[in-house]
């Protein structure tokens, strides 16, 4: 693979060293300084940054606003964008706003219905699919055209990402449905946190036998728990999210105060374990409200320093 | 057919206090079939209002009469000559007939009586559940029989999304995941191969998004 845009992102991952992403997630209000903080901890341990979009439909600070303040510290945003909320015209409005900022990453999402979050009153509007939006940005990037077929002047350079979630059901249709997002456009992936090691190797097993590993790079995504009832509510509460009964198991048997510690000790196993794992040419690390982790999580995998001056 | 659901009692008080003579009209489709709006509900609805009237001490004259259709001039046509006895009408036919029972009877005050919910099947009796939300450019051909736009929480044209956990939906456990039914019938017909192939943006212009409908035919216009 050669790079086709400006991405830090891209350049690291077609060098083909493992990259590492994180994510911040912007607050329930104004001050940027929620934002700058969280990435100010981080940013010398990864490469780029996703900023979620109203994650779990709770509104928050717009996505693309704060990746402008990640852009304006000298950083690297990924741009979570999610169908749910925005029309066809304002989703190309918002990438070209994006890449007015030379924000140069979208990740492409359908979003969390909204009946989760602080709006479920509210109307959706799923006027495209996630799938359909990676066909979008590709089209806007690759042949410089809107979806009504104007020509675009200064057309995006984004490189495009989506989501995979290897555990949520039905199991089978999971490598078919990457297949897909591949044949879509999409040229990296970032993954649902992963617990279930052997699954998501599955995952991985049967993507590599389509060659998908070859057409798409996967970070693997990973998220330290900090106490046994977050993994206790994550594997019950959170849909599409597979938590193995020795996880939570584990979690449990250590005391209170040490239960951060043993989080942070099972996601730098998970991530050294899958360093091994062919396909995989990355870590997704999504250390929610608990960003200061990450760099310690970052170290202790042997994923530090980080690229420099590509 | 078009599922209604019955509306409070406490909100049709509210709606025809104040009158002295009114009409409740049911319709004998599709409310009848869903048990929100026929002739059985139309007599329950009068008998509860004229007892509570009665019991507020209020004079109130409530007749009943159940049409074949609310949505057809010639079946509303038949309350023509006794519609002016009346201070106001509720009717027990979804928001079409309410509507056109409106636009007929242009000086009459015409209440809605049930709430209007979807197109939808019977289930079992007592449950009836969605199935088409009317987009104008039918894709079953393509979802195994099963529509996405009217069964799937986020109307993807390419799913499951990531929510989908043992054949539910993410929103809701008692609710199945129509990308999981979908691919089951794909399987079924062995047709598997084809959830690869990915659904184009659709044209929502046939939709509610293009503005109100109308279908003109003109071979069976007279």
């Amino acid at each position: 693979m050669s790079t086709k845009t400006p991405s830090r992102l891209e350049k690291i991952l077609d060098s083909g060293q493992l990259a590492v992403t994180s994510e911040c997630g912007p607050p329930r209000g104004s001050d940027p300084e929620a934002i700058t903080k969280k990435a100010e901890m981080i940013k010398d341990h990864v490469d780029a940054i996703n900023i979620t979009d109203n994650q779990t439909s709770m509104t928050r600070l717009s996505s693309l606003a704060s990746c402008i303040h990640l852009k304006l510290m000298g950083l690297e945003p990924t741009l979570q964008m999610v169908v749910r909320d925005r029309n066809r015209i304002a989703l190309q409005s918002d990438i070209l706003g994006a890449a007015s900022f030379d924000i140069h990453n979208i990740l492409c999402l359908s979003g969390d219905h909204q009946m989760f979050g602080d709006s479920s009153q509210g109307q959706n509007v799923f006027d495209l699919d996630s799938m359909q939006l990676i066909q979008t940005v590709r089209l806007m990037r690759d042949e410089g055209k809107f979806l009504g077929g104007d020509d675009i002047k200064r057309p995006p350079q984004m490189f495009v990402g989506a989501a995979a979630n290897p555990f949520a059901d039905p199991f089978e249709i999971r490598v078919p449905r990457l297949a897909k997002k591949i044949a879509a456009g999409v040229e990296f992936i970032q993954t649902q946190c992963i617990y279930n090691l052997d699954k998501f190797e599955l995952w991985m097993k049967q993507a590599r036998d389509r060659g998908l590993h070859e057409k798409v790079y996967i970070l693997a995504g990973v998220t330290p728990f900090k106490s046994a009832g977050m993994a206790k509510y994550m594997k019950n509460r959170v849909p599409g999210m597979d938590v193995p009964d020795e996880v939570v198991k584990r979690m449990a048997g250590v005391p209170k105060e040490n239960q951060p510690e043993e989080g942070v000790n099972i996601c730098v196993e998970t991530i050294q374990r899958l360093k091994e794992c062919e396909g995989v040419r990355g870590f997704h690390i999504m250390a929610i409200e608990w960003e200061e982790k990450v760099p310690e999580i970052v170290e202790r995998s042997g994923l530090y320093p980080r690229p420099k001056d590509l | 057919m078009i599922v209604a659901d019955k509306k409070p009692i406490e909100e049709i008080i509210d709606m025809v206090k104040g009158y002295h003579k009114i009409l409740i009209v049911g319709c004998n489709e599709c409310v009848t079939v869903c048990e929100a709006g026929g002739k059985k509900e139309v007599g329950v609805l009068a008998s509860a209002l004229r007892m509570y009237f009665m019991n507020e001490g209020e004079k109130i004259e409530v007749d009943e009469i159940t049409l074949e259709r609310q949505c057809d001039h010639e079946y509303l046509e038949e309350i023509r000559n006794s519609i002016d006895q009346y201070d106001a009408v509720v009717s027990l036919a979804c928001g079409v007939g309410v509507q056109f029972m409106a636009e007929k009877y242009f000086g009459t005050p015409v209440y809605p009586g049930v709430n209007t919910c979807f197109m939808g099947v019977t289930e079992e009796r007592g449950v009836w559940s969605e199935r088409c939300q009317g987009c104008g450019q039918c894709i079953l051909d393509k979802t195994a029989g099963i529509c996405p736009i009217s069964r799937c929480a986020k109307r993807l044209l390419n799913g499951p999304c990531g929510g989908s956990t043992q054949g539910k939906c993410e929103i809701s456990k008692d609710l199945d995941c129509a990308w999981q039914l979908i691919i089951d019938r794909l399987k079924e017909l062995d047709r598997l191969d084809e959830y690869e192939e990915i659904a184009p943006i659709k044209d929502w212009s046939t939709e509610r998004a293009g503005g109100p409908r109308k279908v003109v035919r003109e071979d069976v216009r007279q």
